[in-house]
């Protein structure tokens, strides 16, 4: 079968069709389902940034809700002291966040396996209480962030949760496009070979410390558009808006969509919204307690992050793709 | 004959690494398995001693088959196994490596005969015997793996290139306790090494291994007067 | 003076804990290459068994005694139930090195969960079986106990009884041997399998010792998502790390470095930098002298 080379132009137009598609969706859908939708679109951003990070520079982040978290305190931040208007708030959220990554990226670009785990997850671990400390971060309350209403030309009495979810979903549009690109691009090649085997991607003539960097920058940019996205829709910023568990979802979001191919991104996004939705009406239909309702969201969620890595380690639409190409080969022979 | 293998293979994968290997080593001999690289001399004793596991044929010693037993509980029929490169745990001391090899025995005083067993085989290793293993020289530390082996009171030594890396001196050492040791405690020895004219010298059986396949089998001066063979692997 | 003699005393006792969670951590590293993350969740598991001793018996001792038993047990389990299946399984793909740590963050979520469906969610809390009143030298109060002197001494005890375990018995010797050279032990006899499921076992009661003994020491209620477990996981790891992940004795100075230099930092800079302080010395470890304090190899590329 001829494969066709899909590059940034004609991506160009998948992507305005796929977002026309979901505009002609979601306008079905209740505000309910939208909100849920604009948190799916915050989970899917998040998520490619966990595939940039460890799928494809090999560099595992168990503290990502920090980046999520510098970027959302960034742009309230703007937002709040310099009344600045929304879209300039969340670009500065995102190279902020991008700045945070990069400085984190200098440590840990000489980190490996459990070692950067650990440290990743000791700054998700104590971040809260560093933030805290700062008076200005507004403390355990945080602060508002206030994007204003949905503009003029959508009409008088337009939701306001439509409009969270338009906006999530040009901003996951126009960074999956661009990461998309840049996966293919030569930076990408990059890091997947010093992923593959970093001797001989040094003698290649690598550069291995500013390729790690740069990928830390990048995803801290984007974990820190996501980070916005969420504050947009709870309209605060606070610690408990960014805790430890965010880090772990986005790790399993991205375990669960493939960590090494940005295809299946939306699985995972999906999914972790989902899951508590089932949850809910599971524990209804056995008529729980409060504690099973609390905690099955957390008790599905994680048993289905170790079933995937024992199953589908390279998630399902890269285990599609290896078990299409194995049917092949037997029928070939 | 205590050790018999029959059309042995061995798969890395898709690579066969021994392919139809069959030969028996009567008890008490020591048998020189020699061949150049990648001739699958390691797989084959890696098999026997249980680490590989064999794609079919059969391995019987004394009598017994000891197919798909595992390499733990090999040492209980009496095979002790000393691997390639320096076969010894190096955070450990002398002792302790020594130990190692008696512990399944579950006999402190045993063990400790052995110990001084092997010591006096060895004197240099009773010499550093509460020092760390590696602050040893290549040569002791090959005599402490041979001594861990000897620990376990096998009755089959299979040992992978025990002159690996050793100084020309050393190798004599080396090889001439081997030679005693299999008389002296009566063992049956396969020895493969890439050292063809050391391991046949000390030999009483030759066995020439090229690309997983047997080409000779013989007594070991025979093999070492054959042309062919003095050509490929003597060097002469 | 008496303030710096709190904080001495202070730092050694949160130390001597930091360092039986950091031995924990090395033991099931040495004899499994896996930073186990779940680890924080079997402690708090033990510890539910051991509330639950100590809530019908009314003795701290015999909760200890049951959650470290139960701790041994939970960890043999999963060695034995998950992470072997595990190990086999993830040996291929791109996603080879994260594939267990991700699982293990799973498990951790699972044990949670599953905790607070049995317990529920609040705050449970052990009665501390000694006075929470800090001895007096003439007119000063320390703020050090006799609770806190008794957790010195019950961490000392365990030391020693793992150090005289590991050094001086057969167990100890196949456990060491098992961990540097898994091969090597094999071929000797050594059954590694179970050697591996027991040295797991070892560091489930360690790490649960170090669970009951900071439940009582510390806030004093534990429950499923209390930030006070992560801490000990994290500070268990950074003592590990600081004293070097391979060694007993380097959990020990890990430990106890980590607890007074934080002991310092909360004394004379103020609560709010402790953390920070931490994690800093972390990546300074790391960075630095990656080996740790004690550790021998030079560089760590795990």
């Amino acid at each position: 079968m001829h494969k066709f080379k899909v590059g940034p132009v004609s991506s160009f137009f998948g992507f305005t069709i796929a977002g026309l598609i979901i505009l002609l969706v979601s306008s079905k859908l209740d505000d309910v389902r939208v909100y849920q939708g604009a948190t799916v679109m915050m989970f899917v951003i998040g998520i490619s940034s966990i595939i940039l990070l460890t799928g494809y520079s090999g560099q595992i982040s168990l503290g990502h809700g920090a980046f999520l978290g510098v970027g959302g305190y960034a742009a309230a931040l703007t937002r709040n002291n310099f009344n600045l208007p929304v879209i300039v708030c969340v670009v500065i959220g995102v190279l902020v966040a991008a700045i945070a990554g990069a400085l984190i990226g200098l440590s840990a670009a000489r980190l490996s396996g459990p070692y950067l785990a650990g440290s990743t997850l000791a700054l998700a671990v104590g971040l809260p209480s560093i933030v805290n400390q700062f008076e200005i971060l507004g403390g355990e309350q945080g602060l508002f962030f206030d994007v204003g209403m949905p503009p003029a030309f959508l009409g008088e009495g337009f939701s306001p949760y439509r409009w969270f979810f338009y906006s999530a979903t040009l901003a996951m549009l126009i960074s999956l496009w661009g990461l998309r690109n840049l996966l293919n691009s030569r930076y990408g090649r990059t890091w997947r070979a010093v992923r593959g085997n970093d001797v001989a991607a040094q003698l290649s003539g690598v550069d291995i410390a500013r390729s790690r960097i740069l990928a830390f920058t990048v995803s801290a940019g984007i974990a820190g558009l996501a980070g916005v996205i969420l504050a947009m829709t709870l309209g605060s910023v606070s610690p408990g808006a960014y805790p430890l568990v965010l880090s772990f979802s986005l790790a399993t979001g991205a375990v669960l969509s493939g960590v090494n191919t940005l295809g299946g991104v939306m699985i995972g996004a999906v999914t972790l919204v989902a899951i508590p939705e089932i949850a809910d009406s599971i524990s209804h239909r056995l008529g729980g307690s409060e504690a099973v309702t609390t905690n099955l969201p957390g008790i599905l969620v994680s048993g289905l992050l170790i079933l995937t890595v024992l199953f589908v380690p390279n998630g399902p639409v890269e285990q599609m793709r290896l078990s299409r190409n194995k049917k092949r080969a037997h029928a070939g022979r | 004959m205590s050790l018999n293998v029959s059309n042995l293979t061995v798969h890395h994968g898709a690579i066969c690494a021994v392919n139809q290997v069959s030969l028996a080593v009567p008890t008490g001999q020591l048998a020189a398995i020699i061949g150049s690289n990648g001739a699958g001399k390691t797989t084959l004793l890696r098999t026997l001693s249980g680490l590989n596991k064999p794609t079919s044929g059969t391995m019987n010693w004394m009598g017994e088959s000891i197919m798909g037993v595992k390499a733990e509980n090999l040492v209980r029929r009496g095979i002790s196994h000393v691997s390639e490169g320096k076969s010894v745990v190096p955070a450990l001391t002398v002792k302790e490596n020594l130990l190692l090899g008696a512990i399944w025995r579950r006999n402190a005083k045993e063990a400790k005969q052995s110990l001084e067993e092997v010591t006096s085989i060895f004197p240099r290793l009773g010499e550093r015997i509460e020092q760390r293993s590696d602050t040893l020289s290549g040569g002791e530390r090959q005599m402490l793996a041979i001594g861990r082996a000897i620990m376990a009171k096998p009755k089959l030594l299979l040992l992978d290139e025990p002159s690996l890396g050793l100084a020309p001196l050393v190798i004599e050492q080396i090889f001439q306790s081997i030679k005693d040791l299999t008389q002296s405690m009566r063992l049956t020895v396969l020895l493969v090494e890439q050292n063809a004219m050391g391991a046949l010298k000390i030999a009483d059986l030759g066995i020439v291994l090229n690309l997983g396949k047997v080409v000779a089998v013989d007594n070991a001066q025979s093999l070492i007067a054959d042309p062919v063979v003095r050509a490929a692997y003597l060097g002469y | 003076m008496i303030n710096l003699l709190n904080t001495f005393l202070n730092g050694i006792t949160s130390g001597a804990i930091y360092s039986l969670m950091a031995i924990s951590m090395v033991l099931v590293w040495r004899s499994t290459r896996v930073v186990n993350f779940a680890q924080a969740g079997m402690a708090l598991l033990s510890c539910y068994f051991g509330y639950e001793a100590v809530q019908r018996t009314g003795s701290f001792w015999i909760g200890l005694f049951i959650a470290m038993l139960a701790g041994a047990l939970v960890a043999a389990i999963i060695e034995f139930g998950f992470m072997r299946i595990l190990l086999k399984h993830s040996s291929q793909g791109p996603i080879a090195s994260v594939g267990p740590i991700i699982a293990t963050l799973g498990l951790l979520g699972l044990i949670k969960g599953v905790i607070g469906v049995v317990w529920g969610n609040a705050d449970v809390l052990i009665e501390p079986p000694f006075s929470v009143v800090g001895f007096t030298i003439g007119e000063n109060t320390l703020t050090f106990s006799p609770l806190k002197l008794l957790t010195l001494i019950t961490v000392a005890v365990l030391l020693l009884s793992m150090t005289w375990l590991f050094q001086k018995t057969n167990l100890g010797l196949a456990l060491r041997a098992s961990a540097h050279e898994p091969e090597i032990s094999r071929l000797a006899g050594i059954k590694v399998d179970l050697v591996r499921t027991l040295g797991w076992a070892l560091a489930g009661a360690a790490g649960a010792a170090a669970g009951m003994l900071q439940a009582i020491t510390g806030s004093g209620g534990m429950n499923p998502n209390s930030i006070e477990f992560m801490l000990l996981l994290v500070f268990g790891f950074i003592a590990a790390v600081i004293g070097g992940l391979d060694s007993m004795a380097g959990a020990l100075v890990g430990g106890m470095i980590l607890g007074l230099v934080l002991a310092f930092t909360l004394t004379y800079v103020g609560g709010s930098l402790v953390f920070l302080t931490a994690f800093i010395l972390l990546l300074v470890v790391l960075l630095v002298r990656p080996q740790g304090v004690i550790g021998q190899k030079a560089g760590r590329r795990a």
